[in-house]
């Protein structure tokens, strides 16, 4: 009999409200498979905030809070301090948000949440646009695509701006624990989110999540066009943990037309610049690449992994997170003079 | 112990002696020193709680309404475009039934800007669900932190209280305040125990979706928790004297109105001023008293229509005024009495916006005035007092 990779605990009932075929339906089910129940989560305005059900139904076992739409980071922050004033300190504390309410109205709050070193882990599901509020535009929305914000129109308005890169955002915050991860590869996401339960202080992860609704795709290759995004190296798959880039997966590059086509949002894209995006995708990957190379230089010149001074909500150590428990505090680096 | 203190440092000693699990605020004029009395607290060992030093007010909005939701008390302060910026997370709080405790500094909203005593920021977020108290000194405030926790926190009320302080009159000027022991408060408060958590014992959802065959019920709940309210601030009043040896006045503040054929309406520290003139009219023979509204939410409707029975004039000081209409206290008085048999003569008075000294002679004048349009009928229902170019372009 083979072995069960991913765990057969359900903390996310049947009878979510989501669409078919809904990438973040998949990610909170293995999120919360790898959190278990002691986990506390709190939920923007997002399609997440809708997809538990309406009230007095719910779909989640474990006990979560609606917030609004841009304080996750604040959030959270209050939740990790209602808990450690009540001495609760062996509860995971989760933010769940989209894209728009992590990488636009939300970034102050996080920005915030990660620089005071609060001990909890930040999820942004990323479907790349606003899809509660109809598929407008976010700046996560990857160049060249069509959303309701960015019509194509008789001009071409096509999404004219890169996509915002929220990892490298949080790896300069030196957010102790930062990964990306996707639905396609549930295994390597369980492992992800269970490293952040280990780890003390801040943890960022940013997963990637097809809306077939908003990418006007085939809701039965969700998890086909997931695997895609990695193996053309848009999505790289990788996590950079106390300053020290992996990358998980490396694939053998596949062609991004063969992505762009099996969505409709993609559809008006002339050929010529879906291979000059291309390129830049190759770049892009070349440079992360480097990246991960040169933090293991870093790392054998004693510059990596970073120290972070800051324990859950200031200078307690334990509760949740022990993984740099042999850290120094900020208490013990003020006495050594460092 | 007495100390001469400010009530910005009264503010800190009502919040210490609370025992709040988490505070989490932001700095700005004329509140900052409150932040900072707390800082000291807890950095001299003297208050033990989780300090959330959030990037701004709607983040300490935010950060206190989750934290409250987890079973643990919160406490913040703010004041004008800090309780602006909050206005989302205000109804966030009200409506998830959290019984938080805000000191919000009374200040002008810019532009231009002006850091002094004024009631714009407060009052317009009246419809948030939030109860609202108006202090006339330091001593108050202290009390009314430690009393709008018990208040907030009854099972049948479980809803937030804004405590409002004129700025710099309170805020940054010294008073003789008795700071209750340690002991006597936690006899009087005792601790937070919420009905309904986040517990990972007792999984529950809060602020999920809500169709509209449902939504108004959570609405008319949150109706009915203020209108237990107006009940609960009385009760709590008579509780506290009985503990500590003073009252504040429940609801509303009435100051030789016994007799009175005129009542002068004032919120916050121009009450201290009338108090003045109102003694200096009795002893002139005028039968005149002072009525500071204290709480503004919930209103005192039946306080309000009890205190004008026989009395024929009434002058509205409002430190506040609603662009387009009229003064907001005016407004709420007119509506209160409206219906009622006898209704006196009503008139609005423009006082002190933005920080401009409401003196004794203003008060004088007014008084003049409102008997003048006792007896003769109302020139206008609202006057301007003390404008630099009255009727010009000012
Ligand atoms: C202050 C505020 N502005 C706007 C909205 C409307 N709104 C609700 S959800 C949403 C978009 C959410 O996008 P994202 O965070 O990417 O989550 P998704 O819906 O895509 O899952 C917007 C604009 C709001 N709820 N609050
Ligand atoms: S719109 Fe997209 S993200 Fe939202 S529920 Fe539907 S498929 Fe999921
Ligand atoms: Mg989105």
């Amino acid at each position: 009999m083979g072995r069960f990779t991913i765990p057969r605990e359900e903390y996310m009932r049947s009878g979510h409200v989501g669409c078919q075929g809904c990438g973040a339906c998949h990610a909170m089910r293995y999120a919360l498979k790898a959190l278990g129940p002691r986990t506390i989560i709190s939920i923007p305005a997002c399609c997440w905030a809708v997809i538990p059900g309406v009230w007095p139904s719910r779909n989640l076992d474990v006990p979560m809070m609606n917030s609004a739409f841009e304080v996750t980071g604040a959030s959270i922050s209050g939740i990790r301090a209602g808990l450690d004033a009540q001495g609760k300190r062996d509860i995971q504390v989760v933010g769940w948000a989209g894209d728009g309410g992590t990488a636009d109205i939300g970034i102050q709050a996080l920005s915030g949440m990660v620089e005071r070193g609060t001990n909890v882990i930040y999820i942004m599901y990323d479907n790349e646009a606003y899809m509660n509020t109809g598929i407008q535009r976010s700046s996560s929305t990857p160049v060249g695509a069509w959303t309701t914000t960015t019509p194509i129109g008789s001009t071409g308005y096509w999404e004219a701006d890169e996509k915002k890169d929220m990892a490298e955002i949080m790896v300069a915050h030196r957010t102790p624990y930062v990964a990306t991860a996707n639905i396609a590869y549930p295994e390597d996401l369980i492992r992800k989110v269970r490293h952040a339960m280990e780890v003390q202080g801040p943890k960022f992860i940013q997963i990637y999540a097809p809306c077939p609704t908003g990418w006007r795709m085939d809701p039965g290759r969700t998890v086909e066009i997931a695997r895609m995004a990695v193996s053309t190296h848009l999505w790289p798959q990788y996590e950079v943990d106390h300053g020290i880039y992996t990358i998980n997966l490396k694939p053998k590059k596949t062609d991004l037309k063969e992505y762009v086509k099996l969505q409709g949002r993609f559809r008006h894209l002339p050929a010529d610049f879906v291979d000059a995006w291309e390129r830049r995708v190759d770049r892009n990957w070349e440079r992360l690449l480097e990246k991960e190379r040169f933090t293991r230089e870093l790392v054998e010149k004693g510059l990596l992994p970073f120290h972070p001074l800051h324990g859950s909500s200031g200078k307690r150590p334990g509760g949740v997170g022990s993984h740099s428990a042999d850290l120094p505090t900020a208490d013990e680096v003020r006495e050594d003079g460092e | 112990m007495r100390k001469v203190i400010t009530g910005n440092h009264a503010t800190a000693y009502g919040a210490k002696l609370s025992r709040p699990g988490v505070i989490s605020a932001y700095p700005i004029t004329p509140q900052t020193t409150i932040v900072e009395h707390i800082a000291d607290f807890i950095a001299d060992g003297e208050l033990s709680c989780e300090f959330v030093k959030v990037e701004s007010e709607h983040s300490a909005m935010a950060a206190c309404i989750s934290a409250q939701n987890t079973g643990a008390r919160t406490f913040t302060a703010t004041s004008a475009h800090g309780l602006a910026l909050m206005h989302e997370m205000l109804m966030w709080a009200a409506a998830g039934r959290l019984p938080i405790v805000m000191v919000n500094v009374n200040r002008a909203m810019g532009p231009p800007w002006s850091i002094w005593a004024d009631h714009l920021d407060s009052v317009a977020q009246r419809d948030t669900g939030w109860m609202q108290v108006y202090c006339e000194d330091n001593q108050e405030i202290l009390d009314t932190t430690i009393m709008s926790f018990k208040v907030g926190e009854s099972r049948d009320v479980l809803m937030p209280t804004m405590i409002a302080e004129d700025a710099f009159y309170l805020s940054h000027t010294v008073e003789p305040v008795d700071i209750p022991d340690q002991e006597d408060v936690d006899a009087f408060l005792p601790p937070y125990d919420p009905p309904f958590k986040l517990d990972v014992d007792d999984p529950k959802g809060f602020g999920s979706l809500v169709m509209p065959n449902n939504y108004m019920e959570f609405r008319y709940l949150m109706k009915l928790a203020l209108d237990r309210a107006r009940e609960r601030i009385v009760e709590v009043d008579r509780e506290f004297e009985e503990a500590f040896g003073r009252s504040h006045g429940g609801l509303v503040d009435l100051y030789r109105c016994e007799d009175a054929e005129y009542l002068i309406v004032a919120v916050g520290t121009t009450s201290s001023t009338v108090r003045e003139v109102v003694d200096q009219l009795r002893s002139e023979g005028e039968k005149v008293g002072l009525a500071r509204i204290r709480v503004f939410r919930p209103f005192p409707v039946d306080e309000v229509r009890a205190m004008v029975r026989g009395v024929k004039g009434v002058a509205v000081l409002d430190r506040v005024y609603s662009f387009g209409a009229f003064g907001p206290f005016y407004t709420e008085l007119i509506a209160a009495l409206y219906g009622q048999d006898e209704r006196p003569v009503i008139k609005d008075y423009l006082v002190g916006i933005g920080g401009r000294d409401v003196r004794s002679k203003h008060i004088r004048d007014i008084y003049s005035n409102l008997k003048a349009v006792t007896r003769d009928g109302l020139d206008s229902e609202t006057e301007w007092i003390d404008l630099n170019r009255p009727g010009g372009g000012a």
